[in-house]
């Protein structure tokens, strides 16, 4: 294929050093896994800069750094939003206000701490389809990687029904396993601090040749704004981010700024980030409760960063591609004259990276692929092993149990992600269902939170009838709603018969799913309320002591200068993010 | 737990730094390999970069058992007195 790499033999030899390595640290901490605490939690006792890191490396997929990249290109630096107010304020609420109630609690999980706070039946909701979604975005993961390793690396081979497609798989699969049941959590986060420092190492000179090529931050910027016009927007629309959000036609997002602040930066970055275990697990892993506050609070300060890493090569990309003489394109889709953006990264390596180099953006790529699904899986452990297993297959047996079935859990969670990723192979549309049905029970999720952590009155039928109702309304909204230009019902309309009758048609994707949020959201909000005031509260007030608000005492971070207290890094990353945000308006 | 995440990280930095750096300075006449990365020797530097970075997470992990003797020995000898 001519868009395989031309790799060296240094290549592999970089990437041979990244698996060694990656095995190693799951061989080295194997000693060191003596119960299911170990296992399952990393024995609550890593440093605060660890887990801060691993917080957004479990986050930063492959995926993420693809699609991330794809939409720097698509929509321009109006991308920014995804990380800076759509990650920001959420991981700096997490620190100051949920984690005393999460740490503090000793919830082992999110779904856990529900159980505590709520009921048998709500917690059970939340396992069940956190569980599940997590093998699912493992599978996904996995088949998005071996599709790329294909289309990237020069073998090829049949055999039989199996090409190079199966075997990348497996290998992934293999070595993901491989450092997962030696070293548990512990060899996970640590895999994600090894991708973070990675991932910057080697996209650092992407976009430092990209920047070269087209004439420093000044040239990117003249560049972007012949594309700006070539889409019809005006000149400086792709490299502004508030500019032109008073209206969804001037913005390249196609969104509102009301959409943007109360369905992305609100609604659906409070539920991921606060909410999503995958991402609370590596606070919970912290060695105290002053470390788990910081966990999110260090992991903002790369967030704010990283666009530089991945969403400046995607505009990079596009201006290079409008650029008559810069002897750069992105390719089109196939059957199609329309670019196909995922290719930004890709493509940019191709061309700027000599071979030595080269093996090391591959590496990285690698690597976020690989770390995306161990994150999956060591999420999926800890749920299934407790709120699962735990809970409702065989309760009350010794911790060792507990520990071997934590173990065989991983290789059942790799299991089903293989065949995740073989269904995903078969049938596109069926994942991208599932999905969609895992977007609407996420999307009204973080109102039971709050009404949970700051409303003792709140009862367990409450939250789960409220969830359902929420989940609901987020289907329904889908169901009435489409984006513009949406071609099946899989985008919107089918309550309506179709995407051409629909209530409302949004102007792009984005807006639809950032309001599909918010009606969830509300609706769930309103019903908790309303559904708790006609139902008796069954826990007691002592039971709800440490997981309320109002019930907690209030903690206090004892002999810290004031300097190192969370609340005072709060205020410096909020100030960064606002400083940010004015300087690239 | 147990294994300083640093040493791990340092030692695959340090010796990807090495095997780029040497390659770097191996091919630095190469100008065809280089026409690709606009003439930068990127191997070269990225290599450089990533030694240096390795060489840091070392020193700090040693700083850190170092750091942990001296304390030790601090506490023993106020122990005999």
């Amino acid at each position: 294929m001519e868009s395989a790499f031309n790799l060296g033999w240094i290549d592999y030899l970089v990437m041979l050093v990244y698996f060694s390595f990656v095995v190693g640290i799951g061989w080295a901490l194997k000693k060191y896994m003596k119960n299911a605490v170990d296992f399952l939690e990393a024995g609550r006792s890593l440093p605060a800069w660890i887990t801060g890191l691993a917080f957004i490396s479990a986050n930063l997929g492959a995926l993420e750094v693809i699609g991330m990249a794809a939409s720097g290109a698509k929509y321009g630096m109006a991308t920014v939003h995804f990380y800076w107010i759509g990650a920001i304020p959420a991981m700096v609420f997490l620190a100051i206000f949920m984690m005393p109630f999460y740490y503090g609690s000793k919830a082992r999980s999110v779904p856990e701490y529900l159980k505590l706070r709520f009921d048998e039946k709500t917690r059970g909701f939340n396992a069940f389809s956190f569980a599940i979604m997590t093998v699912l975005s493992s599978g996904i993961s996995m088949y998005a990687m071996a599709l790329l390793a294909q289309t990237l690396l020069p073998f090829r081979f049949e055999l039989g029904p199996f090409s190079e497609f199966d075997f990348y798989l497996v290998f992934a699969a293999l070595i993901v396993l491989i450092y997962t049941y030696l070293g548990g959590l512990t060899s996970a986060i640590y895999n994600e601090v090894l991708q973070f420092f990675l991932i910057v190492i080697g996209f650092s000179p992407l976009v430092i040749l990209g920047l070269v090529r087209i004439g420093g931050w000044e040239g990117l910027k003249e560049q972007l704004e012949v594309v700006s016009l070539a889409h019809g927007f005006e000149k400086d629309a792709f490299i502004s981010t508030w500019k032109y959000a008073g209206s969804p036609d001037a913005d390249p997002l196609g969104v509102e700024w009301f959409g943007v602040i109360m369905g992305l930066g609100f609604v659906l970055s409070f539920g991921y980030w606060c909410t999503n275990f995958l991402v609370v697990q590596r606070a919970l892993a912290a060695g105290s409760m002053a470390a788990a506050r910081k966990t999110p609070l260090i992991g903002a300060i790369p967030k704010m960063l990283l666009p530089v890493l991945v969403i400046v090569p995607g505009m990079i990309a596009i201006a290079l591609t409008y650029m008559p003489d810069s002897g750069f394109t992105l390719p089109t889709k196939e059957g199609s004259d329309l670019l196909n953006y995922d290719m930004a990264i890709p493509v940019l390596l191709k061309t700027y990276f000599p071979t030595g180099v080269l093996g090391l953006g591959v590496t990285a790529l690698l690597a976020s692929f690989m770390s995306g699904m161990a994150g999956n899986v060591s999420a999926f452990n800890t749920v299934f092993t407790y709120d699962i297993y735990q809970s409702y297959i065989r309760p009350n047996k010794p911790d060792r149990h507990y520990f071997r079935v934590g173990q065989l859990t991983t290789v059942f969670g790799v299991l089903i992600s293989i065949l995740a990723a073989y269904v995903a192979k078969m049938f596109n549309n069926v994942m991208d269902f599932l999905q969609l049905i895992f977007a609407f029970i996420n999307a009204p999720l973080f109102a039971t939170f709050l009404l949970g952590m700051f409303w003792k009155r709140a009862t367990g039928h409450g939250a789960f009838y409220a969830l359902i109702g929420g989940t609901l309304a987020a289907a329904v909204h889908h169901g009435l709603t489409a984006p513009a230009g949406a071609d099946s019902m899989i985008k919107g309309g089918w309550l309506v018969g179709g995407v051409d009758h629909v209530l409302k048609a949004y102007p792009s994707e984005m807006a639809q799913n950032f309001w599909t949020a918010i009606y969830a959201f509300s609706i769930c909000l309103v019903l908790t309320i309303i559904i708790s005031l006609f139902t008796r509260q069954l826990k007691t007030e002592g039971q709800l002591k440490g997981l309320v608000y109002s019930l907690t005492p209030k903690y206090r971070e004892k002999g810290l200068a004031w300097y190192r207290k969370p609340e005072f890094l709060a205020v410096i990353v909020l100030a960064i993010a606002l400083v940010f945000s004015i300087l690239f308006w | 737990m147990g294994l300083d995440i640093k040493i791990p990280i340092g030692f695959m930095f340090s010796l990807l730094g090495l095997l780029l750096t040497t390659h770097g300075i191996i091919s630095a006449s190469n100008e065809a390999l280089y026409a690709r990365s606009l003439g930068i020797n990127i191997n070269l530097w990225t290599g450089i970069f990533m030694l240096v970075i390795g060489i840091i997470l070392l020193a700090f992990s040693r700083l850190k058992i170092f750091k942990k003797k001296l304390e030790e020995n601090i506490r023993e000898t106020e122990k005999s007195d």
